[in-house]
């Protein structure tokens, strides 16, 4: 941030304190004066939702942690009583269990704000790239958490994913082996995961603190897509941003309270329940539902290579959206043709997500193979193309005159 | 942040203190069970439930140790000897007084049962050692007499009694 700190404490120790480290001046600047356009709406409160949760699933891990072995013989066993003898233990296992899928969802909601909105347009390239590394990272560590139960899901989702690599051509089965540390999955694989499971999430929190100077740099995007043009145009963000964060948290809280006591298994599977038998595939073997989607568009490719190309390319597309979407206008709202495909877009990746849940049979192929052409093709055509034939609607003058009319 | 100038109350206010107490309570509420979890855990305390020791097979004069909530314990069955030791001292003059009497059950004076750690910094002190006939801790050089007492040395209280009973002349139940 330019420009000097407005930042004056009124005791004594914290002007002792700003003089040396001036962290009060950072927290006031960043948190308290700090200019949000006043016309957000809940969307952009699943920023400060993630950062909660994030929170939420580092200290539930850590406390779970203490009571948790990572031994292929010790490591179901101790989960079960976590579960059953550990004081409040089954709360905090259903909270970090829960917590993951709830930080999947927010993070979803967040990402479909910044596409609809054109969130990763100029200039907040790095600001969404940082983004996309922090959801790789996600991705990475609630797999390797899951992992860690060593039911017979953790135990085949292990088996799986690690052997997309052997898809490399040459030295595929090297890396394989080497990820393993063994033959197969085993207890070298289960150690080094939990080591990595608890790495990552500090890994988040820095690549976070990035995503959050980042965005401070350029300001936030709102609803129209134009920048601030005057303090008009804004409001602090405390406490306005504050409270209409917390009000959205709370109610967000409620949702993952509501899983977490009523319903805590129902976004598992069942057999995480059966320890980890190495000499016997499930019948029906599905990841998480926050993978579903990509897990659909691998299965619907049926080249092994192209499928796993396939698999990694629908993420890292992500990266590339800043330059593939050509359209001057960011924000949806004055891009009616946009629009369409972008809901089109969200039913496809529900339906990836469906489609990724079924057996890979029949009429589940055909539709998954047409919803990952679309998936694609939104990307790398529809999105290039709209931005040059796409009427789009008139961008008004000001924030504060699409929110207070012509009189702003 | 608009400042009110009058010194009545508005409702932001009022809105303010109480999201402010609520937010402290659920705060509160929230620590309970992320530091109730590091107390010990079902399986631990019903690991450390009561046990049985049969004492028919310590002959006279023996010191065995057993475990009990994984701490030792001595149970010694006493000769006539170490019994006469320790219940002729003068009980004014140790540095933590204690009559023979109270660390016995009745009626049952050749059974010594203490808990085997020195109360000093916690290392086990060996039996049959020392100059009072009891236990001799290596670590500083503690001396515990023939009733577990402590004589000579750093450690502050005589060795620690933990809960037991008779439950047969020959089977004590410890905890």
């Amino acid at each position: 941030m330019s420009g000097h700190s407005t930042y004056q404490p009124q005791s004594k120790v914290l002007q002792w304190l700003e003089k040396r480290l001036p962290i009060g001046g950072l927290v006031h600047s960043s948190f308290v004066v700090y200019p949000v356009p006043r016309n957000l709406n809940y969307l952009w409160t699943f920023g400060g939702i993630l950062a909660f949760m994030l929170g939420v699933q580092i200290v539930t891990g850590i406390v779970l942690a203490m009571h948790y072995t990572p031994h292929v013989d010790l490591a179901f066993r101790s989960v079960e009583g976590i579960m059953r003898d550990v004081n409040y233990g089954w709360l905090l296992r259903y909270l970090h269990a829960n917590g993951a899928s709830m930080f999947f969802l927010a993070v979803y909601v967040h990402m479909f704000r910044g596409i609809y909105y054109g969130s990763y347009k100029e200039p907040r390239e790095v600001l969404w790239i940082l983004g996309v590394i922090i959801y790789l990272l996600m991705m990475a560590t609630g797999f390797m958490g899951y992992v860690l139960v060593w039911g017979q899901m953790s135990f085949w989702a292990a088996t799986v994913i690690t052997n997309l690599f052997s898809a490399i051509p040459g030295v595929g089965d090297t890396i394989v082996t080497w990820l393993w540390g063994g033959y197969a999955v085993g207890n070298p694989t289960l150690n080094r995961f939990y080591s990595l499971h608890y790495l990552l999430p500090f890994v988040i929190a820095g690549v976070v603190v990035l995503h959050i100077w980042a965005l401070h740099v350029v300001g936030q995007n709102n609803p129209t897509g134009i920048e601030p043009k005057s303090e008009k145009d804004t409001v602090a963000f405390t406490p306005y941003a504050t409270v209409k964060d917390g009000f959205f948290l709370a109610a967000f809280v409620i949702l993952y309270a509501w899983f977490v006591f009523y319903i805590p298994n129902f976004l598992g599977h069942a057999d995480n329940y059966i320890p980890a038998n190495p000499a016997v595939t499930p019948t029906h073997i599905v990841p998480e539902w926050y993978y579903l989607p990509f897990y659909a568009i691998l299965r619907a490719i049926p080249d092994k290579l192209i499928g796993v190309i396939a698999l990694g390319a629908s993420i890292v597309i992500l990266a590339f959206l800043p330059w593939l979407d050509t359209s001057r206008v960011r924000s949806a709202r004055y891009r009616p043709l946009f629009r369409q495909f972008f809901w089109l877009f969200v039913i496809v990746c529900v339906g990836l997500g469906w489609l990724g849940s079924k057996p890979p049979e029949g009429i589940y192929v055909i539709l998954a193979r047409v919803f990952t052409i679309y998936y694609f093709a939104f990307f790398l055509v529809i999105l290039p193309l709209l931005g040059i034939f796409e009427k789009t609607k008139p961008l008004p003058n000001s924030i504060s005159e699409s929110v207070l009319g012509a009189k702003a | 942040m608009t400042t009110v100038s009058s010194a009545e109350h508005t409702r932001r206010d009022f809105l303010y203190i109480a999201t402010g107490v609520v937010g402290a309570v659920g705060a509160a509420a929230a620590l309970v069970p992320l530091i109730a979890q590091m107390n010990p855990d079902a399986s631990t305390i019903a690991a450390g439930a009561p046990i049985d020791v049969d004492l028919a097979p310590i002959a006279d004069g023996q010191i065995i140790k057993v475990f009990w909530r994984s701490k030792p314990i001595f149970i010694s069955h006493r000769t006539k000897k170490e019994i006469e030791e320790a219940q002729k001292v003068n009980v004014a003059a140790l540095p933590d007084p204690e009559p023979d009497s109270a660390r016995v059950k009745p009626g049952h004076d050749q059974w010594l049962v203490v808990i085997g750690i020195c109360t000093h910094l916690g290392c086990i002190p060996l039996p049959h050692q020392g100059e009072y006939d009891g236990w001799f801790c290596p670590c500083h050089g503690s001396q515990y007499d023939t009733s577990g007492r402590i004589r000579r040395g750093p450690a502050p209280k005589n060795l620690a009694l933990p809960p037991y009973k008779f439950v047969s002349d020959t089977k004590i139940q410890i905890g």
